[in-house]
């Protein structure tokens, strides 16, 4: 790029980039993907097939979808529901019921929820009327009228299905499977949850009306699969209005790609998880760097970000406590290392830590009891100690058993990182026993 | 000077005016901006911000959102305990409506569930039309509350389905918080903590206008060496500056040293802030007795709080207590030879061969039941005490002032067991005052 053509573009460069980043913003925190979904072509040809089956012959089905979390079942969902809702008579003929174990903690929000959702007859504006008894004898005789000819079709999308399975006998869930099996209006269950065992967690009766589909989404790609999933990602697309930044921009991503540090973060990053969303955090720590005066995303800001998500945070708590609540916290690994784990209490804290300042005949680290239980209740509210007995147990504070949540590695990391750490605690800390 | 922090989408003044008010945050500050980005973009569902206390987690989040103008919602979960004034109390934020007398005190909307929560800000989503909403919530005590608040609030974005990003403030680590299940990952931004240096700097900036800064500094640093070991707390510190600087500029009013003589006054005033740390800082008194004993130039030597430990009990309960300390203190198989006459032979050195690695002082009371207690009440008494209602009531009566401690609450009357729950120094005086010798009846002390 010459520098004249720079000039040129300079005018609009900060728009560019702004719109640039609108589009990848969209991509990574609202999870509008571009395209289909990749690698669940087969899953999603399944789910298709089905959805159509209930939208356009009538036939009720129930679906489980299920993979760990930021998989893309949403997004496989959506992308199948958008294809669907393509077909002019399904867009007319379809209601969709959307809920959300999250939000609709009982059945009875659950119920008023559907019913605002289908617009039924009880509904006044937002609100919704009728008891629970009512509002259910009303659901299940309006879905029980319809036929499979006549009736519209309706797909009730359950998220975070697990959650439905720990209501109350579990009836909203009976009565949804038992309209699906039974021929009446024609509607589709489709659950969406992260936990394997899900079915274990479904009452006998629900079980048997289940149909047992279920559609495993469980990122099977590899490493070369998931750095085409980068490229994607950060590509920005065709239509975008200027098209020389765009180029320039794609140009740039592919050249990042084939980066030998780039490589090595993603694959770092691909050792610990393959799901989306930690890409997707990835990505937008490094688009967040981008500037007027920092137009395109260099390696250094891929390996910032990755350098971000990786931090170990109780190092980082570590490493803002004082030299005294330091010291508490070496005298308790002594005290694990030596009692084997064994829970302790502040007075032998205390005890151990008297010891160390008796041997060194340092006066600057000898504080008087009230300053050290005050630093040990610091530590205690950081949780990096944890008590042993509930709160409900009264103890004096002296005499409550504790554990240390820290890890020995840890310790001598934060000791090592320690600004201005004194010589003679990094010793101590050194020193096997006490 | 540090450069300008620059950002589009926000005027050059507001970010100025943002800088000028957060002190060495500037790294932090210029992240969550590039985060936020500009105010119709989306920005990432939910941000987890972690660090000390006063390390400016509050500050800087509020001051961006206020000075910048952004649709905000601060609430902190101490105070909304129940989800019902959660939800209502960030509905009434993002619709400028705040309770008064004349609606009564009464909220915006009632706003009883989450699912009606999401249905009541999407309505709302039309007022703030594309701009991000930001949430911003002490996060600590949300972890208590419905189990479905956090995961809900974490992926609020997806729920509403508008552009609106929750920020969680905490002093604890992400790790803690993760439910069982998983939850949507929020993005993780430490705060570290100030060096000292920064301290310094910041500290200084509030000195007195009718001293130099210098000299203000100096005092800064003559502070932050007694307390910098102790305490990193910056509330606390600004607080015990603001305490103690009558004290140190005392010479100087009285014409005894000049501005210069920094010796002079560092001599004076070491000695005084080790005294604050051992009472100030611990709150054995409070900082306007502190304030009092400066003016009045007096000694410091007034009784704090604890020092009033003393208490007044009836001839038997101060009996009963000592009992108990001694049952909780002393093992078992130690009471036949205190307290009994003639206990036969026991050999002097395999008594004494001192158990195991601890004495009981260090590992804490052990509990006893109510017969042991009795038995070692009676043979520690003189006189002889009829086992009446009057004597058990006074058990109970040390168990709700909580210098018994009731152990195991499975059975009321069946042989209870019971934890002395008092300290040594104060047992000690208890002693002294029906003369008794304690110390010679304690095992640890043989």
């Amino acid at each position: 790029m010459s520098k004249r053509k720079s000039k040129e573009i300079c005018l609009t460069s900060g728009e560019c980039i702004s719109q640039a980043q609108r589009i990848l913003r969209e991509r990574f925190c609202h999870q509008k993907i571009p395209g289909k979904p990749f690698g669940v072509e087969s899953q999603h040809k399944h789910l298709l097939e089905l959805l159509k089956r209930t939208a356009v012959h009538g036939e009720s089905n129930s679906v489980l979808i299920v993979g760990p979390r930021g998989a893309g079942k949403t997004m496989l969902l959506n992308c199948v529901l958008n294809e669907l809702l393509e077909v002019k008579h399904v867009q007319e003929n379809v209601l969709q019921v959307q809920l959300n174990g999250l939000l609709q903690t009982d059945d009875r929000i659950a119920l008023k929820e559907i019913t605002r959702q289908l617009h039924l007859e009880n509904v006044v504006g937002d609100k919704v009327f009728g008891s629970f008894a009512e509002n259910l004898a009303f659901l299940l005789e309006a879905l029980k009228k319809g036929d499979r000819s006549s009736s519209r079709p309706v797909l009730f999308i359950l998220d975070e299905f697990d959650l439905f399975a720990h209501h109350k006998n579990q009836t909203l869930l009976y009565n949804l499977f038992d309209v699906s099996q039974s021929a009446q209006t024609p509607v589709a269950v489709i659950g969406l949850t992260c936990r394997l065992d899900v079915l274990e967690l479904l009452e006998k009766r629900v079980k048997s009306r289940f149909s047992h589909r279920q559609i495993h989404l469980l990122s099977s790609f590899r490493f070369k699969q998931y750095l085409e999933i980068f490229k994607m990602q950060l590509s920005l697309p065709d239509d975008f209005t200027d098209r020389r930044f765009a180029e320039e921009w794609n140009q740039n991503i592919k050249s990042l790609c084939e980066d030998r540090s780039v490589e090595d973060i993603l694959q770092k990053h691909f050792c610990s998880s393959k799901d989306f969303r930690s890409l997707h955090m990835l990505l937008m720590l490094a688009l967040s760097r981008v500037t007027v005066s920092h137009p395109a995303i260099k390696p250094t800001d891929l390996l910032e970000a990755s350098r971000l998500c990786t931090m170990d945070s109780k190092a980082n708590i570590l490493h803002g406590l004082s030299v005294l609540e330091l010291c508490l916290i070496i005298a308790m690994k002594h005290l694990n290392d030596i009692y084997d784990g064994e829970p302790f209490n502040f007075q032998m804290v205390h005890n151990e830590f008297q010891k160390f300042i008796q041997r060194k005949s340092h006066s600057v680290h000898n504080f008087e009891k009230p300053v050290v239980i005050k630093a040990f209740e610091h530590l205690h509210q950081l949780e990096l100690i944890k008590p042993m007995e509930g709160p409900s147990v009264r103890t004096q504070k002296e005499y409550q058993l504790v554990k240390l949540l820290l890890d020995n590695s840890q310790i001598m990391d934060a000791l090592q990182k320690y600004p201005q750490c004194p010589t003679d605690v990094k010793q101590w800390a050194a020193s096997a026993f006490g | 000077m540090p450069a300008l922090i620059q950002h589009p989408g926000y005027s050059e003044s507001e970010l100025q005016r943002v800088e000028e008010k957060l002190v060495c945050r500037e790294s932090q500050v210029s992240m969550l901006l590039s985060i936020f980005g500009e105010p119709q973009q989306y920005s990432y569902p939910s941000v987890f911000i972690y660090g000390h206390a006063a390390t400016g987690k509050s500050l800087v989040t509020q001051t961006l959102l206020r000075e910048l103008q952004l649709p905000h919602a601060l609430l902190n979960c101490v105070e909304c305990f129940t989800s019902r004034l959660l939800f209502e109390h960030i509905l009434n934020q993002l619709y400028a409506h705040s309770p008064s007398p004349d609606n009564e005190f009464s909220s915006h909307t009632r706003c009883d569930s989450f699912n009606d929560f999401i249905r009541l800000y999407r309505q709302l989503a039309d007022l703030h039309q594309q701009d991000t909403t930001y949430i911003v919530t002490e996060a600590e005590a949300l972890r208590d509350m419905d189990a479905n608040l956090l995961s809900g609030f974490l992926r609020l974005q997806e729920l509403v389905g508008g552009n609106v990003t929750v920020i969680f403030l905490s002093e604890i680590v992400w790790e803690k918080f993760r439910p069982n299940t998983g939850c949507f990952e929020p993005l993780k931004i430490c705060f570290p903590d100030y060096s000292k240096a920064e301290l310094q700097q910041i500290l200084s900036l509030d000195h007195h206008p009718d001293y130099s800064a210098d000299l203000y500094a100096s005092y800064i640093n003559i502070l932050l060496g007694v307390f910098y070991s102790v305490c990193r707390d910056l509330k606390e510190l600004r607080h015990l500056a603001a305490l103690n600087f009558t004290k140190f500029c005392e010479p100087l009013v009285k014409g005894e040293a000049k501005e210069c003589d920094t010796h002079k006054l560092w001599r004076n005033i070491e000695p005084h802030l080790k005294k604050a740390m051992q009472t100030v800082y611990l709150r054995e008194i409070s900082s306007s007795q502190w304030e009092e004993m400066q003016q009045k130039e007096g000694e410091l030597h007034l009784k704090g709080l604890s020092a009033h430990a003393h208490v007044e009990l009836p001839y038997y309960s101060k009996y009963l207590l000592i009992a108990a300390y001694l049952a909780s203190f002393n093992p078992t198989r130690a009471d036949k030879r205190f307290f009994l006459k003639h206990h036969g032979k026991i050999k002097k050195t395999n008594f004494l061969k001192k158990h195991e690695k601890t004495s009981n002082h260090l590992l804490g009371p052990k509990p006893f039941p109510l017969d042991r207690l009795l038995a070692i009440f009676y043979s520690i008494v003189d006189s002889r005490v009829a086992p009446t209602a009057n004597i058990f009531s006074q058990i109970s009566s040390l168990v709700v002032l909580q210098l018994l401690a009731l152990v195991g609450h499975d059975d009321q009357l069946n042989s209870p067991k019971y934890k002395c729950a008092v300290s040594f120094d104060f047992i000690r005086a208890i002693a002294r005052t029906v003369n008794f010798e304690i110390v010679k009846y304690l095992y640890d002390f043989l």
